[in-house]
Protein backbone atom coordinates (compact mmCIF):
# COMPACT_ATOMS: atom_id res chain seq x y z
CA UNK A 1 0.00 0.00 0.00
CA UNK A 2 1.22 3.50 -0.68
CA UNK A 3 2.72 5.71 1.99
CA UNK A 4 2.04 9.40 2.23
CA UNK A 5 4.79 11.40 3.90
CA UNK A 6 4.15 15.01 4.90
CA UNK A 7 7.28 17.12 5.41
CA UNK A 8 6.67 20.07 7.69
CA UNK A 9 9.04 22.95 8.38
CA UNK A 10 8.22 25.10 11.40
CA UNK A 11 9.63 28.03 13.28
CA UNK A 12 11.19 25.65 15.82
CA UNK A 13 12.04 22.47 13.95
CA UNK A 14 10.99 19.96 11.30
CA UNK A 15 8.41 17.21 11.51
CA UNK A 16 7.86 14.15 9.34
CA UNK A 17 4.29 12.86 9.38
CA UNK A 18 3.36 9.60 7.71
CA UNK A 19 0.30 7.53 6.96
CA UNK A 20 -0.68 4.73 4.68
CA UNK A 21 -2.75 5.55 1.64
CA UNK A 22 -5.97 5.60 3.62
CA UNK A 23 -4.73 8.80 5.23
CA UNK A 24 -6.65 8.29 8.45
CA UNK A 25 -3.97 7.48 11.01
CA UNK A 26 -0.87 9.66 11.12
CA UNK A 27 2.45 9.16 12.90
CA UNK A 28 4.31 12.33 13.84
CA UNK A 29 8.11 12.27 14.14
CA UNK A 30 10.08 15.27 15.34
CA UNK A 31 11.06 17.87 16.04
CA UNK A 32 14.21 17.47 14.01
CA UNK A 33 16.67 20.37 14.41
CA UNK A 34 14.71 21.51 17.48
CA UNK A 35 14.84 25.21 18.05
CA UNK A 36 15.97 26.09 14.54
CA UNK A 37 13.72 27.70 11.96
CA UNK A 38 13.18 25.13 9.27
CA UNK A 39 12.32 27.09 6.18
CA UNK A 40 11.67 24.10 3.94
CA UNK A 41 11.87 20.32 3.76
CA UNK A 42 11.58 18.60 0.40
CA UNK A 43 12.06 15.12 -1.03
CA UNK A 44 13.84 13.94 -4.14
CA UNK A 45 11.41 12.68 -6.80
CA UNK A 46 14.21 10.47 -8.11
CA UNK A 47 15.03 8.94 -4.72
CA UNK A 48 12.14 9.53 -2.31
CA UNK A 49 14.00 8.59 0.88
CA UNK A 50 16.43 11.41 0.16
CA UNK A 51 15.16 14.51 1.93
CA UNK A 52 16.60 17.98 2.11
CA UNK A 53 16.05 20.55 4.85
CA UNK A 54 16.95 24.20 5.19
CA UNK A 55 17.50 25.18 8.81
CA UNK A 56 18.39 28.64 9.92
CA UNK A 57 18.59 31.04 12.83
CA UNK A 58 19.66 34.64 13.15
CA UNK A 59 22.37 33.47 15.54
CA UNK A 60 24.02 30.75 13.48
CA UNK A 61 22.93 31.39 9.93
CA UNK A 62 22.27 28.71 7.36
CA UNK A 63 22.59 24.94 7.65
CA UNK A 64 21.49 22.43 5.01
CA UNK A 65 20.67 18.91 6.10
CA UNK A 66 20.12 15.75 4.10
CA UNK A 67 18.51 12.47 5.06
CA UNK A 68 18.90 9.30 3.03
CA UNK A 69 16.47 7.25 5.09
CA UNK A 70 13.25 9.18 4.84
CA UNK A 71 13.94 11.53 7.71
CA UNK A 72 15.10 9.19 10.47
CA UNK A 73 18.71 10.39 10.42
CA UNK A 74 20.24 13.55 9.01
CA UNK A 75 23.63 14.86 8.00
CA UNK A 76 24.70 18.49 7.88
CA UNK A 77 26.08 19.38 4.44
CA UNK A 78 27.76 22.31 2.79
CA UNK A 79 26.42 25.68 3.88
CA UNK A 80 28.70 28.09 2.03
CA UNK A 81 26.51 30.17 -0.25
CA UNK A 82 28.79 32.69 -1.87
CA UNK A 83 27.60 34.84 -4.74
CA UNK A 84 29.54 33.94 -7.86
CA UNK A 85 30.39 37.50 -8.81
CA UNK A 86 30.69 40.76 -6.94
CA UNK A 87 27.20 41.37 -5.56
CA UNK A 88 25.62 44.53 -6.79
CA UNK A 89 22.81 46.41 -5.18
CA UNK A 90 19.05 46.07 -5.12
CA UNK A 91 16.50 48.56 -3.91
CA UNK A 92 16.07 48.76 -0.15
CA UNK A 93 12.80 49.43 1.70
CA UNK A 94 13.53 53.14 1.72
CA UNK A 95 14.26 53.17 -1.99
CA UNK A 96 18.03 53.47 -1.70
CA UNK A 97 20.51 50.99 -3.23
CA UNK A 98 21.42 48.17 -0.85
CA UNK A 99 24.17 45.58 -1.27
CA UNK A 100 23.22 41.97 -1.89
CA UNK A 101 23.73 39.91 1.30
CA UNK A 102 23.13 36.19 1.71
CA UNK A 103 20.78 35.50 4.60
CA UNK A 104 19.07 32.10 4.24
CA UNK A 105 17.64 29.42 1.98
CA UNK A 106 13.88 29.70 1.52
CA UNK A 107 13.25 26.80 -0.83
CA UNK A 108 15.04 23.60 -1.83
CA UNK A 109 13.93 22.02 -5.11
CA UNK A 110 15.45 18.63 -5.93
CA UNK A 111 16.02 17.72 -9.56
CA UNK A 112 13.20 15.57 -10.91
CA UNK A 113 15.61 12.97 -12.26
CA UNK A 114 19.03 13.33 -10.57
CA UNK A 115 19.20 12.67 -6.82
CA UNK A 116 22.57 14.45 -6.58
CA UNK A 117 21.23 17.73 -7.94
CA UNK A 118 19.22 20.18 -5.89
CA UNK A 119 18.44 23.88 -6.33
CA UNK A 120 18.26 26.43 -3.53
CA UNK A 121 16.32 29.68 -3.68
CA UNK A 122 17.86 32.15 -1.27
CA UNK A 123 17.55 35.57 0.32
CA UNK A 124 18.90 38.01 -0.91
CA UNK A 125 17.42 36.64 -4.08
CA UNK A 126 19.59 34.25 -6.05
CA UNK A 127 19.50 30.69 -7.28
CA UNK A 128 22.12 28.13 -6.26
CA UNK A 129 22.65 24.57 -7.43
CA UNK A 130 24.47 21.60 -5.93
CA UNK A 131 25.37 18.67 -8.15
CA UNK A 132 27.23 16.73 -5.46
CA UNK A 133 24.40 15.92 -3.12
CA UNK A 134 24.61 19.17 -1.20
CA UNK A 135 28.34 19.23 -0.49
CA UNK A 136 28.97 22.42 -2.43
CA UNK A 137 26.76 25.13 -3.87
CA UNK A 138 27.29 27.20 -6.99
CA UNK A 139 25.30 30.26 -7.87
CA UNK A 140 23.57 30.42 -11.24
CA UNK A 141 24.39 34.09 -11.42
CA UNK A 142 22.52 34.81 -14.62
CA UNK A 143 19.45 35.44 -12.51
CA UNK A 144 20.97 37.84 -9.96
CA UNK A 145 22.74 39.72 -12.73
CA UNK A 146 19.57 40.12 -14.79
CA UNK A 147 19.34 43.71 -16.05
CA UNK A 148 16.28 44.31 -13.88
CA UNK A 149 17.98 43.27 -10.61
CA UNK A 150 18.81 46.77 -9.44
CA UNK A 151 15.08 47.47 -9.23
CA UNK A 152 14.23 44.39 -7.16
CA UNK A 153 13.03 45.29 -3.67
CA UNK A 154 12.33 43.13 -0.62
CA UNK A 155 8.83 42.32 0.49
CA UNK A 156 8.05 42.20 4.19
CA UNK A 157 9.78 38.82 4.44
CA UNK A 158 12.91 39.95 2.67
CA UNK A 159 14.18 39.79 -0.91
CA UNK A 160 13.54 36.08 -1.21
CA UNK A 161 13.55 33.59 -4.04
CA UNK A 162 10.79 31.33 -2.76
CA UNK A 163 9.44 29.41 -5.76
CA UNK A 164 11.34 27.07 -8.07
CA UNK A 165 9.38 25.11 -10.69
CA UNK A 166 11.10 22.62 -12.97
CA UNK A 167 9.40 21.23 -16.07
CA UNK A 168 9.69 17.46 -15.52
CA UNK A 169 9.54 16.89 -19.27
CA UNK A 170 12.45 19.24 -19.89
CA UNK A 171 14.42 19.94 -16.70
CA UNK A 172 16.34 22.70 -18.45
CA UNK A 173 13.13 24.75 -18.40
CA UNK A 174 12.66 26.40 -15.02
CA UNK A 175 10.58 29.11 -13.44
CA UNK A 176 11.37 31.07 -10.29
CA UNK A 177 9.56 33.76 -8.37
CA UNK A 178 11.00 36.49 -6.17
CA UNK A 179 9.34 38.87 -3.73
CA UNK A 180 9.21 41.61 -4.75
CA UNK A 181 10.64 41.36 -8.24
CA UNK A 182 8.39 39.03 -10.22
CA UNK A 183 8.58 35.75 -12.11
CA UNK A 184 11.39 34.58 -14.38
CA UNK A 185 11.81 31.78 -16.92
CA UNK A 186 14.92 29.93 -18.02
CA UNK A 187 15.17 27.58 -20.99
CA UNK A 188 18.80 26.59 -20.38
CA UNK A 189 18.89 25.06 -16.93
CA UNK A 190 19.14 28.33 -15.08
CA UNK A 191 22.06 29.90 -16.92
CA UNK A 192 20.01 32.75 -18.41
CA UNK A 193 16.65 34.20 -17.48
CA UNK A 194 13.92 36.36 -18.89
CA UNK A 195 11.09 38.11 -17.14
CA UNK A 196 7.78 36.25 -17.10
CA UNK A 197 5.54 39.03 -15.87
CA UNK A 198 3.57 40.19 -18.92
CA UNK A 199 0.09 41.34 -17.99
CA UNK A 200 0.66 41.44 -14.23
CA UNK A 201 -0.73 44.47 -12.48
CA UNK A 202 0.20 45.63 -8.97
CA UNK A 203 -1.41 48.80 -7.72
CA UNK A 204 1.35 49.51 -5.19
CA UNK A 205 3.78 50.20 -8.03
CA UNK A 206 4.14 53.69 -9.52
CA UNK A 207 3.43 52.05 -12.88
CA UNK A 208 1.08 49.18 -11.98
CA UNK A 209 1.96 47.34 -15.17
CA UNK A 210 5.72 47.68 -14.85
CA UNK A 211 7.60 44.51 -15.79
CA UNK A 212 9.49 44.41 -12.47
CA UNK A 213 8.51 44.89 -8.85
CA UNK A 214 5.55 42.52 -8.53
CA UNK A 215 5.27 40.75 -5.19
CA UNK A 216 4.67 37.21 -6.35
CA UNK A 217 3.78 35.08 -3.33
CA UNK A 218 3.80 31.63 -4.90
CA UNK A 219 3.41 29.81 -8.23
CA UNK A 220 2.28 26.32 -9.20
CA UNK A 221 2.39 24.18 -12.32
CA UNK A 222 0.85 20.84 -13.24
CA UNK A 223 3.57 18.57 -14.62
CA UNK A 224 1.39 17.45 -17.52
CA UNK A 225 0.78 21.00 -18.67
CA UNK A 226 3.98 22.93 -18.06
CA UNK A 227 3.00 25.93 -20.17
CA UNK A 228 0.18 26.70 -17.76
CA UNK A 229 1.22 28.46 -14.58
CA UNK A 230 -0.87 29.66 -11.67
CA UNK A 231 0.19 32.51 -9.40
CA UNK A 232 -0.91 33.86 -6.07
CA UNK A 233 0.30 37.42 -6.10
CA UNK A 234 0.27 39.88 -3.18
CA UNK A 235 -3.16 40.70 -4.50
CA UNK A 236 -4.67 38.77 -7.44
CA UNK A 237 -4.71 35.14 -8.45
CA UNK A 238 -3.39 34.87 -11.99
CA UNK A 239 -2.96 32.34 -14.76
CA UNK A 240 -0.62 32.09 -17.75
CA UNK A 241 -1.03 29.66 -20.63
CA UNK A 242 2.15 30.67 -22.42
CA UNK A 243 4.79 29.87 -19.83
CA UNK A 244 4.60 33.21 -18.12
CA UNK A 245 4.81 35.45 -21.19
CA UNK A 246 1.34 36.83 -20.45
CA UNK A 247 -0.87 36.54 -17.39
CA UNK A 248 -4.52 37.20 -16.77
CA UNK A 249 -6.29 37.59 -13.47
CA UNK A 250 -8.54 34.67 -12.50
CA UNK A 251 -9.57 35.85 -9.04
CA UNK A 252 -13.24 35.67 -10.08
CA UNK A 253 -15.57 35.28 -7.11
CA UNK A 254 -12.92 34.81 -4.41
CA UNK A 255 -13.88 36.58 -1.17
CA UNK A 256 -10.35 37.99 -1.17
CA UNK A 257 -7.67 37.51 -3.77
CA UNK A 258 -4.92 38.16 -1.24
CA UNK A 259 -3.14 35.07 0.01
CA UNK A 260 0.11 33.20 -0.03
CA UNK A 261 0.15 29.58 -1.30
CA UNK A 262 -1.31 28.12 -4.47
CA UNK A 263 -1.43 24.44 -5.50
CA UNK A 264 -2.68 22.38 -8.42
CA UNK A 265 -4.55 19.08 -8.13
CA UNK A 266 -2.31 16.08 -8.85
CA UNK A 267 -4.50 14.68 -11.63
CA UNK A 268 -6.61 17.61 -12.84
CA UNK A 269 -4.55 20.43 -14.34
CA UNK A 270 -7.48 22.85 -14.11
CA UNK A 271 -8.23 22.24 -10.44
CA UNK A 272 -6.47 24.85 -8.34
CA UNK A 273 -6.39 25.64 -4.62
CA UNK A 274 -5.72 28.89 -2.76
CA UNK A 275 -6.42 30.06 0.79
CA UNK A 276 -8.04 33.51 0.78
CA UNK A 277 -6.64 35.87 3.40
CA UNK A 278 -8.43 39.08 4.29
CA UNK A 279 -5.74 41.54 3.25
CA UNK A 280 -2.11 42.55 3.49
CA UNK A 281 -3.05 44.57 6.54
CA UNK A 282 -4.81 41.65 8.26
CA UNK A 283 -2.95 38.43 7.65
CA UNK A 284 -5.87 36.18 8.65
CA UNK A 285 -8.88 34.67 6.91
CA UNK A 286 -11.96 36.75 6.06
CA UNK A 287 -14.58 36.70 8.83
CA UNK A 288 -12.29 34.61 11.04
CA UNK A 289 -13.36 31.52 9.05
CA UNK A 290 -10.66 29.31 7.56
CA UNK A 291 -11.67 28.19 4.09
CA UNK A 292 -9.76 26.81 1.15
CA UNK A 293 -10.92 27.99 -2.27
CA UNK A 294 -11.02 25.46 -5.09
CA UNK A 295 -11.52 26.16 -8.76
CA UNK A 296 -12.26 23.29 -11.09
CA UNK A 297 -12.20 25.60 -14.08
CA UNK A 298 -8.61 26.81 -13.91
CA UNK A 299 -9.65 29.97 -12.11
CA UNK A 300 -12.44 32.55 -12.28
CA UNK A 301 -15.02 30.30 -10.61
CA UNK A 302 -14.20 29.32 -7.02
CA UNK A 303 -15.97 27.35 -4.32
CA UNK A 304 -15.15 27.75 -0.63
CA UNK A 305 -14.33 24.59 1.31
CA UNK A 306 -14.60 24.80 5.08
CA UNK A 307 -15.90 21.43 6.24
CA UNK A 308 -13.77 20.40 9.19
CA UNK A 309 -11.91 23.72 9.33
CA UNK A 310 -12.54 26.30 12.06
CA UNK A 311 -15.33 28.60 10.94
CA UNK A 312 -15.15 31.15 13.71
CA UNK A 313 -12.48 32.95 15.71
CA UNK A 314 -9.72 31.73 13.41
CA UNK A 315 -6.92 34.24 12.90
CA UNK A 316 -4.05 32.17 11.56
CA UNK A 317 -2.17 32.67 8.31
CA UNK A 318 -1.04 30.11 5.76
CA UNK A 319 2.42 30.93 4.44
CA UNK A 320 3.53 30.68 0.83
CA UNK A 321 5.23 27.29 0.92
CA UNK A 322 2.76 25.70 3.32
CA UNK A 323 0.33 23.93 0.97
CA UNK A 324 0.86 20.80 -1.12
CA UNK A 325 -0.99 17.86 -2.67
CA UNK A 326 -0.44 14.12 -2.71
CA UNK A 327 -0.76 11.91 -5.79
CA UNK A 328 -3.19 9.31 -4.48
CA UNK A 329 -6.05 8.32 -6.78
CA UNK A 330 -8.26 10.75 -4.92
CA UNK A 331 -5.95 13.69 -4.54
CA UNK A 332 -5.14 14.76 -1.00
CA UNK A 333 -4.55 18.40 -0.11
CA UNK A 334 -2.51 19.60 2.88
CA UNK A 335 -1.70 22.92 4.46
CA UNK A 336 -0.10 24.23 7.64
CA UNK A 337 -0.95 27.32 9.63
CA UNK A 338 0.92 29.86 11.68
CA UNK A 339 -1.10 28.47 14.59
CA UNK A 340 0.70 25.14 14.31
CA UNK A 341 -2.02 22.99 12.77
CA UNK A 342 -1.53 20.87 9.68
CA UNK A 343 -4.83 20.12 8.00
CA UNK A 344 -5.37 17.37 5.45
CA UNK A 345 -8.13 16.49 3.05
CA UNK A 346 -8.23 13.02 1.52
CA UNK A 347 -11.11 13.98 -0.78
CA UNK A 348 -9.75 16.83 -2.90
CA UNK A 349 -10.71 19.45 -0.35
CA UNK A 350 -14.32 18.46 0.29
CA UNK A 351 -13.59 17.79 3.97
CA UNK A 352 -10.69 18.46 6.28
CA UNK A 353 -9.21 17.28 9.55
CA UNK A 354 -6.03 18.19 11.44
CA UNK A 355 -3.30 15.59 11.25
CA UNK A 356 -1.33 17.40 13.95
CA UNK A 357 -2.02 20.43 16.12
CA UNK A 358 -0.01 22.71 18.37
CA UNK A 359 3.21 22.65 16.39
CA UNK A 360 5.28 25.82 16.18
CA UNK A 361 4.18 28.13 13.38
CA UNK A 362 4.27 26.18 10.13
CA UNK A 363 6.58 27.63 7.49
CA UNK A 364 6.37 24.93 4.81
CA UNK A 365 4.55 21.75 3.84
CA UNK A 366 5.54 19.26 1.16
CA UNK A 367 4.00 15.86 0.48
CA UNK A 368 5.53 12.69 -0.94
CA UNK A 369 3.45 9.82 -2.29
CA UNK A 370 5.55 6.68 -2.09
CA UNK A 371 4.28 3.57 -3.89
CA UNK B 1 49.67 21.56 21.56
CA UNK B 2 47.05 22.94 23.92
CA UNK B 3 43.85 21.21 24.99
CA UNK B 4 41.29 23.99 25.08
CA UNK B 5 37.82 23.59 26.52
CA UNK B 6 35.04 25.19 24.48
CA UNK B 7 31.48 25.66 25.69
CA UNK B 8 28.90 26.03 22.94
CA UNK B 9 25.26 27.15 22.92
CA UNK B 10 22.54 24.53 22.71
CA UNK B 11 21.81 24.87 18.99
CA UNK B 12 25.45 24.25 18.09
CA UNK B 13 25.82 21.35 20.49
CA UNK B 14 22.89 19.58 18.81
CA UNK B 15 24.17 20.47 15.34
CA UNK B 16 27.62 19.04 16.04
CA UNK B 17 26.36 16.20 18.21
CA UNK B 18 28.52 17.11 21.20
CA UNK B 19 28.06 17.72 24.90
CA UNK B 20 28.07 20.95 26.83
CA UNK B 21 31.84 21.24 26.48
CA UNK B 22 34.22 19.96 23.87
CA UNK B 23 38.01 19.80 24.13
CA UNK B 24 39.88 21.05 21.08
CA UNK B 25 43.56 20.43 20.41
CA UNK B 26 45.22 23.62 19.19
CA UNK B 27 48.77 23.74 17.85
CA UNK B 28 51.13 26.43 19.06
CA UNK B 29 50.13 29.28 21.33
CA UNK B 30 46.34 29.29 20.99
CA UNK B 31 44.56 32.39 19.73
CA UNK B 32 40.88 33.04 19.16
CA UNK B 33 41.37 32.45 15.44
CA UNK B 34 43.43 29.27 15.77
CA UNK B 35 40.99 27.89 18.32
CA UNK B 36 38.03 28.44 15.96
CA UNK B 37 40.06 26.96 13.09
CA UNK B 38 40.67 23.83 15.14
CA UNK B 39 37.07 23.69 16.35
CA UNK B 40 35.73 23.84 12.78
CA UNK B 41 38.25 21.27 11.58
CA UNK B 42 37.17 18.86 14.32
CA UNK B 43 33.47 19.57 13.81
CA UNK B 44 32.86 20.65 10.18
CA UNK B 45 29.13 21.15 10.74
CA UNK B 46 30.04 24.25 12.78
CA UNK B 47 31.63 26.00 9.81
CA UNK B 48 29.80 29.23 9.11
CA UNK B 49 27.69 29.08 12.26
CA UNK B 50 29.94 31.04 14.67
CA UNK B 51 31.83 33.17 12.18
CA UNK B 52 31.61 33.53 8.42
CA UNK B 53 33.21 30.87 6.23
CA UNK B 54 36.94 31.02 5.52
CA UNK B 55 37.80 32.51 8.94
CA UNK B 56 35.50 35.42 8.28
CA UNK B 57 34.08 37.83 10.85
CA UNK B 58 32.15 36.73 13.93
CA UNK B 59 28.42 36.39 13.30
CA UNK B 60 26.59 39.38 14.69
CA UNK B 61 24.67 37.48 17.37
CA UNK B 62 27.65 35.50 18.65
CA UNK B 63 29.78 36.48 21.65
CA UNK B 64 33.04 35.07 23.05
CA UNK B 65 33.52 35.02 26.80
CA UNK B 66 36.36 33.66 28.94
CA UNK B 67 37.61 34.21 32.48
CA UNK B 68 35.00 36.86 33.12
CA UNK B 69 36.04 38.88 30.07
CA UNK B 70 34.16 39.67 26.87
CA UNK B 71 36.58 38.73 24.09
CA UNK B 72 34.07 39.30 21.30
CA UNK B 73 35.88 42.31 19.95
CA UNK B 74 39.41 41.04 20.40
CA UNK B 75 41.32 40.43 17.15
CA UNK B 76 41.55 36.89 15.79
CA UNK B 77 45.24 36.72 16.62
CA UNK B 78 44.71 37.71 20.25
CA UNK B 79 46.18 35.01 22.54
CA UNK B 80 43.69 33.16 24.67
CA UNK B 81 43.87 33.84 28.42
CA UNK B 82 46.43 31.64 30.19
CA UNK B 83 43.77 29.74 32.12
CA UNK B 84 41.96 28.90 28.87
CA UNK B 85 45.17 27.88 27.11
CA UNK B 86 45.99 25.55 30.04
CA UNK B 87 42.52 24.00 29.94
CA UNK B 88 41.62 25.33 33.38
CA UNK B 89 38.75 27.53 32.16
CA UNK B 90 36.50 27.24 29.13
CA UNK B 91 36.26 29.51 26.14
CA UNK B 92 32.53 30.18 25.92
CA UNK B 93 30.70 30.86 22.67
CA UNK B 94 27.34 32.29 23.58
CA UNK B 95 24.38 33.70 21.70
CA UNK B 96 23.39 37.31 22.26
CA UNK B 97 20.14 37.70 24.13
CA UNK B 98 17.87 38.65 21.29
CA UNK B 99 14.59 36.93 21.94
CA UNK B 100 13.40 33.85 20.16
Amino acid sequence: MSTVRVLVGTRKGAFVITSDGARRDWRVEGPHFAGWQVMHVNGSPAEPDRLWASQWTDWHGQVVQRSDDGGRTWEALGNAFGYATEPGTHRWYDGTPHPWEFKRVWHLEPSPDDPETVYAGVEDAALFRSTDGGGTWTELEGLRTHPSAGAWAPGAGGLCLHTILIDPGDPRRMFVAISAAGAFRSEDGGESWELATGGLRSNFLPDPEAPVGHCVHNMAMHPARPDTLFMQKHWDVCRSDDAGATWREVSGNLPSDFGFPIAVHAHEPDTVYVVPIHSDALHYPPDGALRVARSRTGGDEWELLGAGLPQSHCYVNILRDAMAVDAMDRCGVYFGTTGGQVYASADEGDSWAPIVEHLPAVLSVEVQTIP
Amino acid sequence: MSSVRVALPAHLRSLAGIGSEVVVEVAGAPTIGSLLDALEAAHPALAGTIRAHAAGPRRAYMRYHACGEDLSFAPDDAPLPEAVARGEAPFTVIGAIAGG
